[in-house]
């Protein structure tokens, strides 16, 4: 199916080529964007889900707004700072109006996160971000304290996740105000974000009408719609016949047709999305490695080191990844906080590998199962493939055991596989995020290691990440992470492969220049001058 | 009669609780929702408060024996996934299902039955042929196949090729307007034209399936002692063929088109997902695919239900065109 539609749609692209009447209908100032995932609600407190917090920022602010590479900058907050180890102040941005022509104050941001833990039924609480928020204080209607249970470096971050509603807009009889289901009506939905809200038909589309008395730069369309259109070959059919004028994440394998469309062009950024293996590491016996008469080779730093050199990264992003790939030797790409300039990728060296692992006392090497999700990141099942074919050309034998993400979840936090290929995208922008979750010791208690199902555990990295999470300086922060990560992946704790490389495609005479954390905003979407 | 109606109800009662059985146990063993939904950086406490909000913390069977007592009380449950009662999310998508299967029918019928009764008064013509050998095609071409290369062809080939060729639109659902408080687009222009492409491909089989059905059908009815009576009479040929002959044949037709109908309103998703169609088969693969229980159990028992009626209604309709046919309980 797949090989019938390229060589169809080259065909097309070709005859395209040759013709000259290529008129789109576009509707002036009108945007419409295919988008891979409807969002689940537009209540922009009741799922933490990427397709909920991409539309949010359509309608509403955040004190914080995150830029295209993640790093803060001011939004409703104009600037912000740690009175004291335990206490943030935050000055609001005035002459703000929500789209109902109400003010912006701080009753507004009060409100906002105090209603966060009354949201019933949610899937995926904000309350993530509201942990460490012990009390507020209004100092005057422009400037707001938040006081912390201890030292709290990220609430900026924190805050920067958490979208302003109208305490005016949102008042009704329900604990929470308006509920998620009148929000999801537009009942409420008032925000002071750069579009307003007009209608959303579920499955259909949502659609958003230019907010003329922004605060910031004006978007340059009048109206966006945005259309979930979640099957790959829909999404492009869509772009290519004019139904839409972007779209997210075209497939990998209709990218070199893309390219050469003279219709079209390519938009790409780098993502903080780090793709790796992590290797179980809790001691003896191992998981699904059957002949080594129970020892756990994975737990000799030798052998794991071989695995990971055992890979090809560069052939991996050139052959499988189509170029949207970067080989990576971190959890998060230079110059987000913490990484180091100078990360050395481990080199592709199978001689080598193979010396290490008859040094560690497996000279015939040995069997493995590697799992994997089928569907969730870009070419998961062809990457673990990939992998199991060059950790088998230096002897060890490695089975794929692919599913779909439910069952591939499941198997792995029951700690079924003795390796596992997963993705991770740190939404702070920063490596505590993903030392945090993926290879800190597991501490149920602290919330350390929450996806670390490898159990790879090193107390020397643990002293500096556990130091670097209550530092406030950012500079002290970013080098204790720094020094944390350079442990972890001098150990070979987990084996990064690349960071993913996002892509957009849009009608030729657009341009969108991209962002790190996948999402499509409509106000950065212009036409080319 | 009404025997017959509450015994067939009772049926499908038995058949729903059977059904929600198995998808309970079935979403249970392939793994855990919140999983799937909570972001990544929550920590496990936070999990095991979401678990415990949507009720997933406590035993299968418990969480069983609390579904049925609810939908006793006509309560399904409410998405874990948006947070709004099951039901309602799947009667907001059913309208754009439901005339895009009427369409896609009427269009099937309107071209499978004169094809077929064609085919079947002149077998030996080049044209039955022609028509013969192309039901074969659309008995066999997948769907998703077929929608895609309708995309290709009428949204993306023709109008590059040929200057003012219209554009066919490749997805998504046209304007709607209000009809009793529903949203239907079969009544506006821009509507029919999003119909056109998902509604041709899935009538492409169902018409296929009429025009061999015709055909056989009329095969069988030309040589009858009826039809040589009214020949003999001197009755003129289309009304033999209007009215004596396609009599006959609509009892198959109406039970197939029935039965399609309920097919294709119940797993539409193939041609849904290939042209994102807003109905309620794309929600129903979207619901599996992050294991939103709570609408795939309600999807399920509307399916039960949707069967059951249809299959009743075709049984009435029988028995409307067939004056043998008697319902059962009115024979005892």
């Amino acid at each position: 199916m797949v090989g019938f539609g390229r060589k169809a749609a080259a065909f097309a692209a070709a005859l395209a080529f040759s013709t000259t009447a290529l008129v789109l209908p576009v509707a002036a100032q009108e945007l419409k964007i295919g988008i891979k995932t409807e969002p689940s609600a537009l209540d922009p407190q009741f799922h933490t889900l990427n397709p909920n917090i991409q539309v949010g920022a359509y309608f509403f602010d955040a004190l914080i707004a995150q830029d295209a590479e993640l790093k803060t900058q001011p939004a409703l907050a104009l600037s912000w700072k740690a009175v004291d180890d335990t206490t943030w102040e935050f000055k609001l941005r005035p002459n703000v109006k929500f789209h109902d022509g109400s003010d912006f104050t701080a009753e507004d941001v009060v409100f906002t996160y105090e209603r966060i833990p009354k949201v019933p039924n949610s899937p995926g609480p904000y309350t993530i971000y509201t942990r460490s928020m012990k009390s507020f204080e209004i100092v005057d209607p422009l400037t707001l304290r938040i006081h912390t249970n201890g030292p709290a470096p990220l609430l900026p971050l924190d805050v920067a996740a958490l979208p302003i509603l109208s305490k005016k807009a949102m008042a009704g009889p329900a604990p929470e105000g308006k509920t998620t289901a009148e929000l999801n009506s537009g009942n409420g939905l008032v925000g002071t974000g750069p579009f307003k809200f007009v209608e959303w038909q579920r499955g259909s589309k949502i659609v958003g009408e230019r907010n003329d008395a922004y605060w910031g730069p004006k978007p340059y369309w009048k109206t966006v719609i945005l259309r979930p259109l979640s099957n790959n070959t829909t999404r492009v059919a869509a772009l290519l016949s004019g139904d839409v004028d972007m779209i997210e994440d075209p497939p990998t394998t209709d990218l070199a047709k893309l390219k050469n469309d003279p219709k079209i062009t390519l938009a790409k950024a780098i993502s903080n999305r780090v793709i790796y293996i992590a290797l179980d590491q809790h001691g003896e016996p191992p998981i699904g490695i059957p002949d080594t008469n129970g020892k756990n080779p994975l737990m000799d730093k030798r052998v794991r080191e071989a695995l990971s050199i055992a890979i090809d990264r560069k052939g991996i992003d050139d052959k499988i990844m189509e170029g949207i790939a970067v080989p990576a030797g971190d959890l998060l790409p230079y110059p987000m906080g913490g990484t180091r300039k100078d990360t050395p990728v481990d080199p592709y060296d199978p001689a080598k590998a193979k010396k290490l692992l008859e040094e560690a006392g497996y000279p015939k090497g040995f069997s493995i199962t590697l799992g994997a999700p089928n569907g969730r990141y870009i070419n998961d099942l062809k990457l673990a493939q990939a992998v199991a074919s060059m950790w088998t050309r230096i002897g060890v034998k490695t089975d794929v055991d692919a599913n779909a993400p439910p069952v591939f979840f499941k198997n792995r936090d029951s700690f079924k596989y003795g390796a596992y290929l997963a993705g991770w995208g740190a939404s702070t922008g920063e490596l505590g995020n993903a030392l945090k979750s993926l290879a800190a010791t597991p501490d149920r208690v602290k919330g350390m290691g929450t996806t670390n199902s490898g159990r790879h555990s090193n107390k020397e990295m643990d002293a500096k990440l556990e130091e670097a999470l209550v530092t406030i300086d950012d500079a002290k922060r970013e080098a204790l992470l720094a020094d944390a990560s350079k442990i972890l992946m001098a150990e070979h704790g987990l084996i990064a492969i690349h960071f993913e490389v996002s892509v957009w495609a849009l009608r030729k005479g657009l341009t969108y220049p991209g962002r790190a954390d996948q999402s499509t905003f409509a106000v950065d979407v212009k036409p080319a001058k | 009669m009404l025997v017959y109606i509450i015994r067939r109800l009772m049926q499908a009662a038995l058949v729903m609780v059977v059904m929600s059985a198995l998808v309970f146990a079935g979403i249970f063993m392939i793994g855990d929702p919140v999983a799937m939904m909570i972001s990544p950086d929550a920590s496990d406490i936070e999990r095991d408060a979401v678990r415990a909000s949507l009720g997933l913390d406590k035993p299968l069977w418990l969480q069983y024996l609390a579904f049925v007592n609810a939908a006793g009380h006509g309560d399904f449950g409410k998405s874990c996934l948006a947070g709004q009662p099951a039901m309602q999310l799947i009667f907001e998508r059913m309208p754009a299902t439901l005339e895009l299967v009427f369409f896609s029918t009427v269009i099937a019928l309107a071209l499978g039955l004169p094809m077929g009764v064609y085919a079947g008064l002149r077998p030996k013509s080049v044209g039955a042929k022609t028509i013969m050998t192309g039901s074969i095609l659309g008995f066999s071409l997948p769907n998703f196949w077929v929608g895609l290369m309708l995309i290709m062809v009428f949204a993306v080939l023709l109008p590059d090729l040929i200057p003012g060729f219209p554009r066919l639109p490749a997805s998504g659902r046209g304007a709607t307007v209000n009809v009793l408080g529903v949203r239907l687009s079969l009544f506006t222009a821009d509507g029919l034209l999003h119909l056109l492409l998902p509604a041709l491909t899935l009538a492409l089989y169902k018409g296929a399936l009429i025009v061999r059905l015709a055909r056989a059908t009329a095969r069988e009815v030309l040589p009858m002692d009826y039809v040589k009576f009214a020949r003999a009479k001197g009755l003129s040929e289309n009304r033999i063929v209007g009215v004596h002959v396609l009599k006959n044949i609509m009892i198959p037709i109406a039970t197939v088109t029935g039965l399609e109908f309920g097919q294709s309103v119940a797993f539409a998703v193939i041609t849904e997902t290939v042209f994102a169609w807003p109905g309620m088969g794309k929600l129903l693969l979207d619901s599996i695919l992050l294991l939103d229980r709570p609408v795939v159990v309600a999807y399920l028992m509307i399916i039960v239900v949707f069967f059951v009626v249809l299959n009743l209604l075709v049984d009435l309709l029988y028995s409307v065109l067939d004056p043998r046919v008697r319902l059962e309980s009115r024979a005892t």
